[in-house]
Parts: C-alpha cells; structure tokens; sequence
C-alpha cells in the first residue's frame, strides 16, 4: 500500500543500513510509485486543459476574450512556423540569462565575504533588506532614466532582482555552517582559505541554491515586465503588442510561452540543484 | 613513536554572564591542573559533568589557549592544532555531502602528500579496520549513528596522529553498539600503538577503556587522582572483562571517589562559587 497523506509518507518505517545491506539493496523508491505520481500530475495537466477548451465553447466564459486551447495553440503555432516566436524568444531569454549570471557572478562571492566578516555582514544586512523589499519594478523608471531605454537598463533591471535572492541566500548559507564541522576542519590544521573551499562552501550550496531558484523565477518576471513598457522584441513585448491590436489568441500564445520559459528555467535549476546536493536524504 | 603530554598548573577561565544579574563575571573551569600522559598509554579523565573534562581536551588538542601554566607534547610547547593530534567529538563531525571514504580522504588532503590513488586505497584501509568497508560509498545520511562514529574515528586515525583525543565519542549511542565500539577501539589502540585520551562520564567505560583513569573533581577543575587500572582484556573469545572482580573493584573505587565529591561539594556550596566579580 503506498502512502498517501504527507504523514504516512514522512513516518514510513525505514530499515537499518545493516539491514539493506544484508539484503543487498538500498531502500529504493518503487518505480510504480514514481509513475503513478507522475500520472496524477499529467492527469491534473490535461483537466485544465480541458476545461479551458470546453468552458468558452460551451459560453461559460467570453469566446473573444478566452478563446478556446485550440485556437491558442493554433496561433502558436503559426507564430513557431513563420519564426516571429522565436526572435521573441530569443530577445528575452538573452537579457535574462545575461542578468541572471550577472546577478550570480558578483552576488555569490560579496555575500561569501559579507557573512565572513561579521562586523560587515551586521552592517550590511538591514541595508540589503531594506533593498530586497524594494520591488525591482518600482526601480523601473530609475533605471530607464539612467541608462535610456535600451537593452542595459532591460539587463541592469534582471541583474537587480535576482541580485538580493542570491547575495541573502549565499549570506545565510555561509552564515550558518555547522560550527562542529568547522572545529573538525580545524582540528586537521585547515588554512581559512582551505576551510571556505572544502567545508564552508559545499555546506552554503544548497542555501544559496534557494535563492538561485527565487532568482531564475524573478529574472523572467522582471524581463517581461519591463519589455511590456519599453522594447520592441521580446515575449512581454509580444503580448503587449497582441493585447493592443486585439489579436486575443496571439496574445495568450505569448503568455503560454512565458509560463513555459518559466517552467524549462526552474526545472533547469531543480536539476542543476540536484546535481549539487545528491548527498542530502 | 607516540610522544608525551604534560600539563603543568594548566588555569582556565571564561567569562560568563550570570543568570540573575546580567553582570559579566570570570568563571575558573580549570585552576592549576597537573597531568601527565605517558607516550603510548590508554587514559580515560571521567568527572562530574562541568568539571571541565571537555576543556581539556580543546586545550591538548590546541583549539583554546590556557590562561595559565603550560601545556607541552614531546617537550614541545601547545601553540594550535596540529596533525600530531586528532580529534573524534560526540556530535558526528563527518562532511555531509562527501562519502564515508571521501570523508576520510579529506582529512588526508589536509595532510597533504599523497595523490588522489593512495588516498583512496588508505582511506579504504581504515574503513576496513572499523568495518566499514562494504559502506565506502555510502553519505552520512544513509548511515546508522555508530556506522558514523566509526568513519569520524576511520578519518582521525587515518593520518596517523600520534595521539587521539576523544570526547565522549560514543555518548549517544546505544548500549550495545558502545559496547562494541569500545571493545573494537582497544584492539585498534593495541595495533596501532596510538597515545589515547578518552573522556568519558560513565564510570564502567572509563575503567574498561583505560590504563590509567584519571578522575577530576569539578568547580575549579583539578585531577583529583588517578586509578591504575591495567586490566587484562583478554585474547580469547567470550572473555568478558566486565564480569570480574577486579572490574567490579576499579569501578566501585572511581564511583566511591565521584560520590565523595558530590557531599563534599553539597554543604560547601558557597566555596563552590568560585566566581568573582569582574567589574
């Protein structure tokens, strides 16, 4: 019988380690589970689905406004014919992956040497909230003002929001090695530099990698927002364009885009992350 | 090839904030402490909890310097951490997301000197001695609390220190699996001829673990005496060291010494307080 609430599923009896291995085997999650989650997931896909197909046809909802799938699909796929998707595509995904690893290159080591110090990291840490808690978008404006309309306030805008996410995460992650681990490393003579490569690092890396993740969700985000008021390519462009002209199902098809980018971003990270982090339980 | 520890009129205090007034006062957790470990030898320091056992064994291993008197290993003077000693702590200090053998080459890169082959097959060596070997690749996680313990004695053993300081190391495992422990690191003491300080607070692991037993007296602490013990483990099978009345002796002698303390310590509990007021 397979667990089905979060409790069972947490307090499940485990064997001992000797007793796996006198059974030469790890405890191995079923694959039939794995499928059968995977299906109720693929199941609750395909119900939206459904219904967003059905609820217009029927007249539940405006058939100009919220066109049917099919029709949205259609219109994307027009637009992945006749290449217009992927210039748009294209736009975006540069700016954001640009400020992204602009935001990863230099907010990764500052908070490495913010949390190391503490005096600095004390100083420093009400001023980095009071910026986090500042919404980029609001920051919009400024960064058109001083950097024209062009791609680098676009760039400099992606670079800021994923910029706190990592620098905070990478902060707490360094912040918070366990001090036993840190005693054993000195215990061995381990020089400071050593120390922060072989144990302080490693142990920050899933820490930090929560904010990368917050990180590649605000990078898209931000990116459209900020083409939807100056740019002339990219998707939050293509559906500001789309909405203005009344091409509804154009419109949506951008949109379907975007949460798709989303999604191919964040499941990138998930993978990266576990990659990283294969020794957590 | 072991060398000797001396610690001579070794003081140390901290400063602590009271409980009821919030005042910063000096706290003497060790005051003129005399100890001298011989080369080689198994000595277990059993005493009340905050005599000061744990201090130490941060003093010989060098992460605190003392307030006063003088620590020296082989006639050299305590400055710092050294790969002369090792350390294996109660809480498991094992690196989480490195392996049980990569855990054990990591202390080996901190040694420095051999390439990555040698320090695999090492490291695979001293698994094996703690009976480990078929779990080389397995994380922490995956391993059971004295499957862990044993890899943080693997990795202190590994690059051979002349001495291992050991602070209640099997205190939160369970009976049987620290019965085994033990009995398993007096033969790896036996082979390895490794200078060993074991602290303890339970009474029947000092005196089975060690030569010598050192019983301190808490508040400030001091070496109050020392019980030659020199048990005989035994080669053969089934030979249980436990059962008999030698064992029965040391042990009632050291719980004797421990209980006498506590009323001594009871009726003079403004003596106890040897805080002063610091400003």
């Amino acid at each position: 019988m397979s667990p089905s609430t979060l409790l069972d599923e947490r307090a499940e009896a485990r064997p001992h380690p000797r007793q796996e291995a006198a059974a030469r085997a790890r405890a191995a999650s079923p694959r039939r589970r794995r499928a059968v989650s995977l299906g109720r997931g693929l199941a609750g896909i395909v119900s939206l689905a459904l219904v967003w197909e059905v609820a217009p046809r029927l007249g539940l909802v405006d058939r100009y406004f919220i066109p049917p799938l099919h029709v949205v699909l259609g219109a994307w796929w027009d637009m992945v014919l006749s290449g217009e998707l992927r210039t748009h595509v294209q736009a975006s995904l540069g700016r954001s992956a640009l400020g992204f690893s602009l935001a990863v290159v230099i907010a990764i080591p500052l908070g490495a040497a913010v949390a190391w110090y503490r005096p600095v990291r004390e100083l420093l840490q009400p001023v980095l909230e009071v910026f986090r808690n500042t919404a980029a978008l609001a920051l919009l404006p400024v960064f058109t003002l001083i950097l024209g309309i062009g791609e680098t306030s676009k760039v400099a805008i992606v670079t800021y929001a994923c910029f706190f996410p990592i620098l905070l995460s990478t902060i707490a992650g360094v912040a918070t090695v366990d001090p036993q681990l840190l005693r054993s490393a000195r215990v061995l003579g381990l020089s400071p530099v050593t120390t922060f490569r072989k144990v302080v690092f490693p142990a920050a890396v899933p820490t930090i990698f929560t904010g990368i993740r917050i990180a590649g969700a605000a990078a898209i985000l931000v990116l459209i927002a900020a083409e939807m008021i100056g740019a002339t390519a990219g998707l939050g462009f293509l559906i500001n364009y789309a909405q203005f002209n009344f091409l509804i199902p154009k419109m949506y098809a951008g949109i379907l885009t975007t949460s798709l980018l989303g999604l191919a971003v964040n499941y990138a990270l998930v993978a990266l992350e576990r990659r990283f982090s294969r020794w957590r339980p | 090839m072991s060398a000797r520890i001396v610690l001579e009129g070794v003081g140390q205090t901290f400063l602590v904030r009271g409980d009821d007034d919030r005042q910063l006062r000096e706290f003497v957790a060790l005051d003129g402490l005399e100890l001298t470990i011989e080369a080689g030898e198994f000595l277990t320091l059993v005493g009340p909890s905050g005599c000061g056992k744990s201090t130490v064994l941060d003093l010989i291993a060098g992460l605190t310097a003392p307030s006063s008197g003088r620590l020296s290993i082989g006639g050299t003077p305590i400055t710092g951490p050294g790969l002369d000693r090792s350390v294996v702590f109660q809480q498991y200090t094992l690196l989480p997301w490195r392996t049980a053998q990569a855990n054990i080459e990591f202390a080996l890169e901190a040694k420095g000197g051999l390439d990555r082959a040698t320090r695999g097959e090492v490291a695979r060596r001293y698994l094996d001695l703690v009976g480990l070997a078929d779990f080389a690749g397995r994380y922490p996680h995956e391993l059971s609390g004295g499957m862990k313990q044993r890899v943080a004695i693997a990795r202190s053993l590994s690059y051979e220190p002349e001495v291992l300081l050991m602070d209640e190391p099997f205190g939160a495992l369970d009976a049987q699996t620290r019965e085994r422990l033990q009995e398993e690191l007096v033969q790896i003491w036996r082979r390895t001829g490794t200078t060993v300080v074991f602290i303890t607070h339970d009474i029947e692991e000092a005196v089975f673990l060690g030569q010598r037993v050192a019983v301190m007296s808490g508040r400030p602490g001091r070496i109050r005496t020392i019980v030659e013990t020199q048990l005989d483990h035994g080669g053969e099978e089934g030979f249980d060291v436990r059962g008999t009345p030698a064992f029965a002796a040391h042990r009632h002698e050291i719980w004797s010494l421990l209980r006498e303390q506590e009323h001594a310590a009871a009726p003079a509990a403004t003596e106890q307080q040897e805080v002063h007021r610091v400003a």
